[in-house]
């Protein structure tokens, strides 16, 4: 089933263009990362999706438009924008009370049960609980609502690493069950490589790159090129280079492993390392010629 | 609704999950209104201070009111008075509470970013708005009629005592109180003027809530004044203030002078078919219906601030 379709997509606020024409294909069961730099329109996107933004261009989530039908859509739909968006004056215990009462797949239970396992008392008020805790309890709520689709923009943007590696951990083990559908934005692109099926760059309005994590580590390989070969290396056109204490790494998307192991080490680049790559080659103009084969090449 | 679904076998599952798919729209603007009561505990804690700062200031100056029920055929006035002075002063302090709330309602979300929270929440922005509507329309004007009921209750039990205490007849003081008749008028001028006559007001101040980039205060009383001041310039008149003051002090012909303190002696002279056919009640539930629903459109385009 196809979770989001989303066909020349745009947006803009002013003269500025935050999304410029995006053509989207998310299915059932797919944890998708959104990485792309400040402004690059990850946070539009995902308002759009989630029915926070009107939209120019062809978009359904679950078979509905987000923009008209925000209310129904939020039965199946759950997202978190931001860390701390619960408002500070509510108890925790109000907060379950407020969303069994309004929310037809809150299961309360399974929500006590997640904050149980935290330091978060019933009785506490938001503006009482630090930052941390205040991202265990949304999520808490969010993972107790039987949705199909959760979306979340930046939700551990500010805390520690301990916060972080917790909030992935639990949504892997105690909501992801193969049929959900995550999708996420994050600067902490290396504690997410794990977690991703999909990983999807953007770039001033436009997919730049959009593979599964599959097709990525087929494709994708960083070589540590010997210097005697660097020149041969080059010859099979990396889409990237880069100098570590001295030696060449060149990165080559679609070039045959046998053909590079030649010339030095091998290894999977992470997604860091591709997407600093592919925005290296996005700001430089002499190079953007080559960056054709990655205009929605993916899927 | 909470029972954990896990000892509930697979099919009873599925059938209670398709069953709580649908929460009835009640429900949801039930949980709406407990979520305002939650955030602004003024609502009810300002009017029953209200009433307790009343009631100490009556009970130190319950024996200079004896002295007037004690010579019951002096004025009317003498014994009535206080009675109408909790109501107002309690129906007042509602009313400033209704106007920083409505202030308030549509833009404190917008600045602590809650918004985000409740947008994720599958309540229409509809809903959201109408339920706001609720607490100065509705919520705040009934709240006060029964805690200024019960003011004057109180208010009447310790005037009894002290009658009592200095062995009068309080028969005489009760039948003249007519306290079933008070309450009822009272409740009439509730219903008809906070719930009906005041709602374009409130949905004035709803409605900046919901647009106000900042400060709304001043957004929401700016724009009138500009206005007076402009026709004022331009055309030498003042139909504006004149509107104004007509939508403040109501359709009643003696409630300019004192629109709180002579509560009972404006609503007799108003009958209720007279109220219902006043054109500016339907004109003013017009314009009111006109803010509300720009209120709901702008809370949908609406972000954090």
């Amino acid at each position: 089933m196809t979770v989001i379709e989303a066909r020349g997509l745009r947006k803009a606020f002013g003269t500025t263009i935050a999304l410029d024409g995006i053509d989207l294909r998310v299915e059932e069961g797919r944890i998708l990362g959104v990485i792309g730099p400040n402004g690059a329109g990850k946070t539009t996107a995902l308002n759009a999706i989630v029915g926070l933004t009107p939209y120019h261009g062809e978009l359904r989530v679950l078979g509905r438009d987000p923009w008209t039908e925000r209310d129904q859509l939020m039965r199946d739909v759950c997202f978190i924008t931001d860390v701390a968006v619960l408002p500070r004056w509510i108890r925790v215990s109000q907060a379950l009370d407020y969303v069994a009462g309004v929310h037809p797949r809150f299961d309360r239970a399974k929500a006590e049960g997640f904050l149980a396992k935290t330091n978060i008392r019933s009785t506490s008020k938001v503006r009482e609980l630090s930052k941390g805790m205040v991202a265990q309890l949304h999520l808490a709520v969010v993972m107790a609502i039987d949705a199909k689709l959760l979306v979340l923009d930046e939700p551990t943007l500010g805390l520690d690493i301990l916060y972080r590696k917790q909030f992935y951990d639990s949504l892997l083990n105690d909501y992801f069950d193969g049929k959900r559908t995550i999708v996420v934005t994050t600067h902490q692109v290396e504690e997410m490589q794990n977690v991703l099926t999909d990983v999807m760059f953007i770039n001033r309005g436009r997919i730049v790159l959009n593979c599964s994590m599959e097709e990525f580590e087929l494709r994708f390989l960083e070589v540590t090129v010997h210097p005697e070969q660097v020149a041969a290396a080059r010859a099979l056109e990396p889409i990237h280079e880069r100098q570590v204490f001295g030696r060449s790494i060149l990165l080559f998307d679609r070039v045959d492993r046998n053909q590079l192991a030649a010339f030095g080490d091998l290894r999977t680049p992470t997604i860091a390392d591709l997407f600093v790559a592919v925005m290296d080659n996005q700001s430089s103009p002499p190079q953007a010629a080559a960056q054709g084969t990655y205009q929605g090449a993916a899927r | 609704m909470n029972t954990p679904s896990n000892v509930m076998p697979e099919s009873s599952v599925e059938s209670q999950a398709i069953a709580r798919a649908h929460v009835p729209a009640t429900r949801r603007m039930y949980w709406s209104i407990r979520r305002e009561l939650w955030e602004y505990r003024s609502i009810y804690v300002a009017p029953l201070a209200a009433a307790a700062v009343f009631l100490f200031g009556f009970l130190i100056a319950l024996p200079h009111h004896m002295h007037g029920v004690k010579t019951l055929d002096q004025a009317h006035e003498a014994l009535d008075t206080p009675y109408e002075l909790a109501a107002g002063l309690i129906m007042g302090t509602a009313f400033i509470v209704g106007i920083f709330y409505s202030l308030d309602a549509l833009y404190g979300e917008r600045r602590d970013r809650s918004i985000l929270f409740w947008k994720s929440l599958p309540v229409s922005d509809l809903t959201t708005v109408l339920s706001k509507l609720t607490i100065p329309l509705i919520i705040l004007p009934f709240l006060s009629f029964a805690i200024a009921v019960a003011t004057q209750f109180v208010m009447l039990l310790l005037s009894s005592v002290a009658l009592l205490g200095s062995g009068q007849n309080i028969g005489a003081f009760w039948a003249h109180m007519s306290f079933f008749h008070m309450s009822l008028m009272l409740l009439y001028h509730i219903v008809t003027v906070h719930g009906l006559w005041y709602a374009p007001l409130y949905g004035w101040l709803l409605l900046v809530s919901a647009w106000a980039p900042r400060a709304p205060f001043i957004w929401a009383f700016l724009p009138p004044f500009v206005i007076w001041g402009l026709e004022k310039i331009v055309f030498q008149t003042s139909h504006f203030l004149a509107m104004l003051q007509y939508r403040l002090t109501g359709p009643e012909p003696s409630s300019a002078a004192a629109p709180h303190g002579t509560v009972m002696e404006i609503i007799s002279a108003l009958t209720l078919a007279q109220f219902l056919t006043t054109p500016g009640l339907w004109i003013g539930l017009i314009i009111a219906a006109a803010f509300l629903f720009a209120a709901v459109r702008l809370r949908r385009y609406r972000g954090p601030i």
